[in-house]
């Protein structure tokens, strides 16, 4: 889709700093000590599991949950204390929300007429917001009249209005099926890329979401922050085994340190097994290798072991077709060990002996944590 | 469908209809047969006649109408606004605070009417405040009679909004009297229509409460009936029955045609 660029896209802009959040419910904590930084401009995931904390946050933000403790700003200015109405936010929510008595033209306008804004602004911000979604067609349907991928436009049309200094979206496509899902998310990266100064705080538990679009993810567990870091980094190099397992599939492999070597690196045994890794600062002689199912291929059984790659020993226990891929279910060392390969021809049999190969700097060393 | 077969549907619904016609079309068409009867001494009526409805057409019917629905009009409005500022405030309050309160609200649906008109009786017919034999007193007792009715439909109605829609008008700016005024109430609409409209019902049929506390100025259409076939004058309150029927059914079908306007957008 083809959008007018935002006139007035410069306009947003604003991080968000949440410092020692505690929130509890009738004595529940929901988020302890929370703290987040999302700079100005980018889009920051905060995902998690059900009851972790996510939308409570982003609710803290919104101004609906009062912190028991703690301070968050937006733009600088600390809006702890501020109402809803106060604070330039935009908000999206899993069910849109949308005024079911109002006309679509009438629920993006409902923002800038709350604020007293005069109708010819009125007129023309909410054409250049329609627009910006590509819902300019659908001006005078009421929201029963849209599918779920339209009232979803709608609704960012109405956030976006009134130029809030950060945009929340809380689980904005669960609602829709899978297709829409993609295209929308898709739509929403579009969005941002027209309207770059715009901060977002994304709340998903869907991975891929938040792989997808945004630039730093932070992964929430009981009320607590678990991992954050730039989307790439925190999937390629988790730092513990709950950002390991929950932000994409990952291999975790029961590993003895044996020692560090030069480059960074450090040797590990799995079985009888010797594999070089990155290094970690690995506290104790155990630790977890993490190894993502796509990044080991299979090897000859004859080939032999070079300081660019890892060989792994493995015997094949069954083989699931998934259609694009194939995956295999192997034992290393009395371990499972999951690969993802591109589909085979001629895939081998369970029972098979097999050699599987993974670069060290695909491997990543976590800190032992019983699963 | 509980019944599978077409036979058995056609028999429960007959049955059903005749149930109906039994409980709610008999007693209403007997009572308009009563108020064209002239005389009325075997199984059926003799001597039709109009005279009795040309009746109601006098001044001292259409003052107990004009009473009727004035009392029903002012007391539905006014226990609407009360119930639904109750309402509106009681989802701000938690825990025990709000099941008191909410007793305390629905108490007067619990209380017989008679006992409602005794109580006000008492409390209002010595100073400071002395409505005794004022046409407050029978508004009073009207009031308190569908408030909790009003109470309780507009509640349940806004248990049923979702909260995300206000918090979505309160991020976009909108401060609470304009969520109220553009958000809440119009999505109540149907709630605030069907409250009023029971309200109304309830009002122009309550006797128990105002045969205690009616002025002599003040005297509705159910204790004008009442009077009258006291006085034997059966079909005298047939044909008042049936101009307060009428008077009802015309507000609540305004009422009714307000609602379709209001949700035909």
């Amino acid at each position: 889709m083809t959008r007018p660029a935002d006139a007035a896209g410069a306009s947003y802009a604003g991080g968000i700093a949440m410092t020692g959040v505690t929130v509890r419910y009738r004595g529940t904590v929901a988020l302890d000590a929370f703290c987040l930084e999302v700079a100005a401009g980018s889009i920051m995931a905060l995902i998690g599991p059900s009851g972790c904390g996510k939308t409570t946050a982003l609710r803290a933000v919104a101004g609906f949950v009062r912190p028991d403790a703690g301070r968050i700003a937006i733009a600088g200015r600390d809006v702890t204390g501020l109402p809803p109405a106060a604070r330039d936010i935009g908000m999206v929510v899993q069910s849109y929300a949308l005024f079911p008595h109002m006309s679509v033209v009438e629920n993006v306008a409902f923002g800038l007429r709350a604020r007293g804004q005069p109708g010819p602004a009125v007129r023309a911000r909410v054409a250049e917001c329609l627009a910006l979604v590509g819902m300019d067609g659908f001006a005078d349907r009421l929201p029963r009249q849209l599918s779920g991928g339209q009232q979803q436009r709608v609704a960012i049309a109405r956030a976006l209005a009134i130029r809030p200094q950060v945009l929340l979206l809380d689980e904005p496509l669960s609602a829709l099926d899978a297709p829409i899902r993609r295209a929308m998310l898709d739509e929403l990266a579009a969005l941002h890329r027209d309207l770059p100064g715009l901060t977002v705080l994304y709340v998903t538990h869907d991975q891929g979401e938040a792989l997808t679009l945004a630039s730093r993810i932070a992964i929430l567990c009981g009320g607590r922050k678990l991992a954050e870091g730039p989307s790439q980094a925190l999937y390629r190099r988790p730092p513990n085994r709950f950002a390991a397992e929950f932000l994409g599939q990952a291999n975790l492999l029961e590993v003895a340190v044996e020692g560090r070597v030069l480059g960074g690196m450090a040797t590990v045994r799995l079985g009888d097994t010797r594999l070089k890794v990155p290094d970690a600062d690995i506290a104790g002689a155990r630790a977890l290798l993490c190894l993502r199912p796509h990044d080991i291929t299979l090897a000859d059984a004859s080939a032999a072991c070079s300081a660019a790659c890892n060989l792994l020993p493995a015997e094949l226990r069954m083989v699931h077709w998934q259609g694009e891929r194939h995956l295999l279910e192997l034992c290393v060392a009395g371990q499972t060990l999951r690969v993802s390969l591109p589909p085979l021809r001629m895939p081998p049999a369970p029972g098979t002996s097999l050699a599987l190969r993974f670069a060290p700097d695909d491997a990543t060393l976590l800190p032992h944590e019983p699963g | 469908m509980l019944l599978w077969s077409a036979a058995a549907r056609s028999t429960a619904w007959t049955v059903l209809g005749l149930l109906l016609l039994l409980v709610y079309g008999v007693p209403l068409g007997l009572i308009l047969l009563a108020s064209l009867t002239g005389q009325w001494n075997g199984v059926l009526p003799s001597h039709m006649t109009l005279s009795h409805l040309a009746g109601t057409l006098r001044a001292e019917p259409a003052a107990q109408l004009r009473a009727s629905v004035l009392t029903g009009l002012a007391a539905s409005l006014a226990a609407l606004a009360f119930g639904t500022w109750a309402a509106l405030a009681l989802r701000r309050v938690r825990g025990g605070a709000r099941r008191w309160l909410e007793l305390v609200f629905f108490l007067p649906s619990a209380l017989p009417s008679i006992s409602v008109g005794l109580g006000l009786l008492v409390a209002f017919s010595r100073p400071p405040l002395l409505l005794n034999g004022t046409v407050w007193i029978v508004l009073a007792a009207h009031f308190v009679m569908v408030s909790a009715f009003a109470y309780g439909m507009v509640a349940a109605g806004l248990a049923q909004l979702p909260a995300e829609l206000e918090q979505i008008a309160e991020s976009l700016g909108a401060g609470p009297l304009y969520r109220l005024r553009r958000i809440t109430l119009p999505l109540l609409a149907p709630q605030l229509l069907a409250a009023f409209s029971l309200g109304f019902a309830l009002s122009m049929g309550e006797l128990g409460a105002t045969v205690m506390v009616y002025p002599p100025s003040w005297v509705t259409l159910p204790v004008g009936i009442f009077g009258l076939s006291d006085r034997g004058a059966v079909f005298d309150a047939a044909a008042l029955t049936v101009l307060l029927a009428a008077g009802t059914v015309a507000v609540l079908a305004g009422a009714a045609r307000l609602q379709r306007l209001a949700g035909g957008k």
